[in-house]
């Protein structure tokens, strides 16, 4: 049993940000990650990191952008707690020697980027998110922080009162992939999951092939609410064989997108006739698909990003390796001829219900980064905006949960006063009754944390005894495939009644056959048949949460469409999408957005760009 | 041979969808229908080559499961699709034909750095290595030389990481700024010049294609020198901090046992110019040690 007080789920941006505060608090930190930290998928962001540093530039004017953006849906703390904090977090990187481009007089380099009132996007080239990843990543080192990796989280200890509010964790148990022994962790005092957006839901993904919420399932099947998951960001230029990402910044710098009539699509067909390409990303994703869907795309696929029109100079200064991924990835030379994109998925603006200070309603579990929702982004993120989160919320979560006083939340977590339960027409059965996933006796934490943990413990080394012992059964990858399928068919960037119904049969079908799934593998080492075989499980559990969130969401608000309601409606809907495990019977119930912030109220407008 | 027969999809319910919604969907439906279909024939072939499917080779092993304690190889023929990647062939042999089939694997896009593999004799990332560009078929691949294999294509990293650790890998300037919100001004030349060094992702390719380093375990390497140099290079670092890394860097193990062979030059995915930047740091450490004379 390992034992420390701060246990970190998952070492990207997030997680390494937190385990640096936690540090830095005074606290025993160790890091639990399947992945070495600098393999995290943090390093695959390319665009920057929206900061307010400049004069002329405001983290009030940033908060507006960001609720704008956001639809309304975001709440106004959380923003404008973002926006505040990012300036001096931004520049810690500098202090920690991250590379950013640099302008003439030796400052660090900002551009525009969709959505923005301000050129407030700090970058470094077209690889932002692998030099943040790296700088913190030596930063860890440099403190000496305990990082056990290829060490995959498969449950979290917590206890099971009967209110989830009442519950708390006290750590985790963990599978060392390269033995295949399964131990626990006691966390005295938090657990934090940075474990990152869940894209492998879908089938055209800029997520690597790890980032399949596995943290995000876990605190729910703990009974903390997923909060605002049917809003997934559908990234308007990736490229249409791979789904890797082609950064904004090719748009910040001047890129343009054309459809097959050659026409520059964004403002002859009115999409957005002020910002054009660099409208909010839900809006150009959806100009896209218009276009290819009335007849004007090619291969009727995708459109035509362009950018030969910068100049190899600017090019190779700023998106160098924008070049390298067209030519990689899609066999074509940005700087020649233009590059086929279309949308894909790319962000979960929803996640693990949490407040400004990371903490859920489970004592003791906190949440940072794209696996959280604080609420940030609402119903839609505006580029850059991803990066401040992580080390915003990366670090208030580490200094929380080291015992930092940050004053008391605006923002409340769990069913409460201010809930109201939800309803869903569902064509199927939901959720899994059979299941028991919290582990232990609330009675015995209060005396032994200890027990906690190894209660679950027991459990899981049951689970994968299990898993490896059947000798014949489903393959993990059908029904991964299955639901990526009808996720990409139906609950994509156009949303449609029966589509979402028939995605939620869909799931109910791949739930049954994941009852049968068994693993081929039966290696102790290494064994990644196993560890895809337990993703798939949280890979079904969230793809039936979205779901249901974008079926009861009657409205179209970001990047949330739906073909029967074209319209926001601001009088039933400014409050975001709940869905609690309910210990296997999911239940939907619903809490207000807060507008109200420290700069006034945002007042919902139309929004157009 | 550990090639299964595929599952074969039921291609009953296609006929149903037929009110599909958008052409681009209908296309996907099509494709999708000739890839299945191709996928079927493949099965019914029993696996024999054929100009429709790519013929790969794998190293197999495994410490703990009779029959591959002996490392071997194990043939694979994958339905060949438009733009498939060594990585795209593996994950399909692993999904539709032996899940135990190991490797490491995450973004996809040639920056986590997992899939370093030494494929058809040369060091190269899985995702960023098209099969069509590779010369000859079938298409070999083995876990990266040079390195303890700890199952099929995953070797173990410790003693990368460890040489990388040995160079103090981060940011160590003689002062903050007290401001939090001051920068350290970096001129766009001096940022210019260390960009390269910044680029690498640790996949282990340089380490594992150099003949210096496999003779010599103690020899920093190409990666773990690189990453001194974009230290020692950023001028945001003070003289003191220099001279201290350019200790570890001419040491007895540090850039002089370089013989410029290239070699983790000509593997780098990245095309970071290693060798270069190593010959650039002999060159400052034959400055610094005149200064004494």
């Amino acid at each position: 049993m390992h034992e420390h007080d701060i246990i970190v789920v998952g070492a990207g941006g997030a997680g390494l940000r937190a385990a640096i505060a936690a540090h830095e608090a005074g606290a025993d930190v160790a890091m639990v990650t399947k992945l070495h930290p600098v393999r995290s998928h943090t390093g695959a962001a390319e665009g920057g990191i929206n900061a307010a540093i400049r004069d002329g530039d405001s983290w009030e004017d940033h908060a507006y952008d960001t609720m704008k953006g956001a639809d309304y849906l975001a709440d106004a703390p959380a923003a404008e707690t973002l926006c505040q904090d990012s300036p001096a977090d931004t520049i810690q990187l500098e202090h920690w020697g991250m590379p950013f481009s640099r302008d003439d007089d030796g400052r660090v380099s900002q551009r525009p980027f969709g959505g923005l009132s301000f050129p407030r996007t700090t970058y470094a080239g077209a690889e932002t998110g692998h030099h943040l990843l790296h700088t913190m990543y030596e930063q860890v080192v440099k403190r000496g922080i305990t990082v056990h990796d290829e060490w995959y989280v498969t449950n979290l200890a917590v206890t099971d009162e009967d209110d989830p509010n009442e519950r708390s964790c006290h750590g985790v148990a963990a599978y060392d992939i390269r033995t295949g022994e399964v131990e626990g962790f006691v966390a005295n005092q938090g657990v934090i999951l940075a474990t990152g957006g869940p894209g492998q839901v879908f089938d055209h993904t800029t997520n690597a092939v790890a980032n399949t919420g596995d943290g995000v399932a876990m605190a729910y099947r703990a009974g903390v609410p997923m909060e605002d998951m049917e809003f997934i960001q559908f990234h308007p230029t990736t490229l249409p064989s791979t789904g890797v990402l082609i950064s904004e910044g090719v748009r910040g710098e001047g890129g343009i997108l054309y459809n097959s009539e050659g026409e520059r699509l964004m403002f002859e067909y009115g999409y957005a006739t002020n910002d054009g390409e660099l409208a909010s990303r839900d809006v150009v994703a959806r100009a896209e698909l218009t276009e290819v869907n009335e007849g004007r795309g090619f291969e009727d696929e995708y459109v035509m990003l362009d950018m030969r029109h910068l100049g190899e100079e600017r090019i190779m200064d700023r998106l160098e390796n924008i070049l390298h991924l067209a030519e990689d990835f899609e066999g074509v030379d940005g700087l020649e001829e233009p590059m086929p994109v279309k949308p894909g998925q790319h962000y979960a603006m929803g996640g693990v219900e949490v407040n400004e200070h990371g903490e859920t309603c489970i004592s003791g579990l906190y949440a940072a980064g794209e696996c959280a929702c604080v609420s940030v982004h609402g119903g839609n993120r505006l580029g850059g905006n991803a990066l401040p989160e992580l080390i915003v919320f990366g670090k208030r979560a580490g200094y929380h949960a080291a015992g930092r006083d940050l004053g008391e939340p605006e923002i409340k977590t769990g069913y409460g006063e201010d809930s109201e339960p939800g309803d869903l027409d569902s064509p199927v059965e939901l959720g899994d009754p059979s299941s028991t996933e919290t582990a232990a006796d609330g009675g015995v934490a209060a005396t032994d944390p200890t027990a906690v943990v190894e209660g679950t413990l027991d459990t899981e080394r049951e689970r994968i005894e299990t898993l490896l012992e059947k000798e014949e059964g489903v393959n993990h990858a059908e029904v991964r495939s299955e639901v990526q399928q009808t996720m990409t068919d139906n609950v994509n960037v156009f949303r449609e009644e029966e589509g979402l119904k028939q995605a939620l049969r869909d799931i109910r079908e791949a739930r049954e056959r994941y009852q049968d799934v068994s693993v081929s593998d039966k290696s102790r080492t290494y064994n990644t048949d196993l560890i895809h075989t337990i993703e798939t499980r949280n890979v079904l559990d969230i793809a039936e949460a979205l779901t249901m969130g974008a079926l009861a969401r009657d409205e179209f608000r970001g990047a949330h469409w739906r073909a029967e309601h074209q319209e926001r409606k601001d009088e039933e809907w400014l409050k975001h999408t709940m869905v609690s495990w309910n210990d296997g019977d999911p239940e939907l119930w619903y809490r207000p957005v807060i507008l109200e912030g420290e700069a006034g109220r945002y007042e919902p407008k139309t929004r157009s760009y | 041979m550990s090639t299964q027969t595929p599952e074969t999809s039921d291609t009953e319910s296609e006929e149903e969808q037929e009110e599909s919604f958008s052409p681009g969907e209908r296309r996907r439906q099509v494709r999708d229908e000739a890839r299945r279909e191709r996928e079927e024939a493949e099965a019914e072939s029993e696996a024999e080559p054929d100009e429709d499917a790519v013929h790969l080779k794998v190293f197999r092993y495994d410490p703990e499961i009779e029959g591959k304690q002996k490392p071997r190889f194990d043939d694979f023929f994958v339905p060949r699709e438009p733009g498939m990647t060594v990585l795209d062939a593996l994950m399909t042999a692993r999904d539709q034909f032996d899940s135990s089939l190991t490797f490491r694997h995450s973004c996809r896009q040639a920056v986590c750095g997992s899939d370093a593999l030494f494929v058809n004799g040369s060091q190269r990332l899985g995702c960023q290595t098209q099969i069509q560009d590779l010369e000859s078929e079938p298409v070999r691949i083995e876990p990266l030389p040079h390195q303890d294999v700890i199952k099929d294509l995953v070797v173990d990293m410790q003693h990368f990481y460890e040489q990388m650790e040995t160079v103090e890998p981060f940011f160590d300037p003689d002062e903050t700024p007290e401001d939090e919100l001051a920068e350290q001004n970096q001129t766009p030349e001096n940022r210019e010049h260390i960009k390269m060094s910044t680029r690498c992702i640790w996949c282990g390719a340089c380490m594992s294609s150099c003949n210096i380093a496999a003779g010599d375990n103690k020899y920093l390497g190409p990666a773990a020198i690189n990453k001194a140099y974009r230290f020692y290079m950023d001028e945001r670092e003070g003289e003191e901090k220099q001279e201290e890394r350019m200790e570890v860097i001419a040491e007895n193990h540090g850039v002089w046992r370089c013989q410029t062979q290239f070699s983790c030059t000509n593997v780098c995915p990245k095309d970071i110019p290693l060798t270069e930047h190593i010959q650039e740091l002999k060159r400052e450490a034959v400055k610094d040690n005149l200064k004494f004379w």
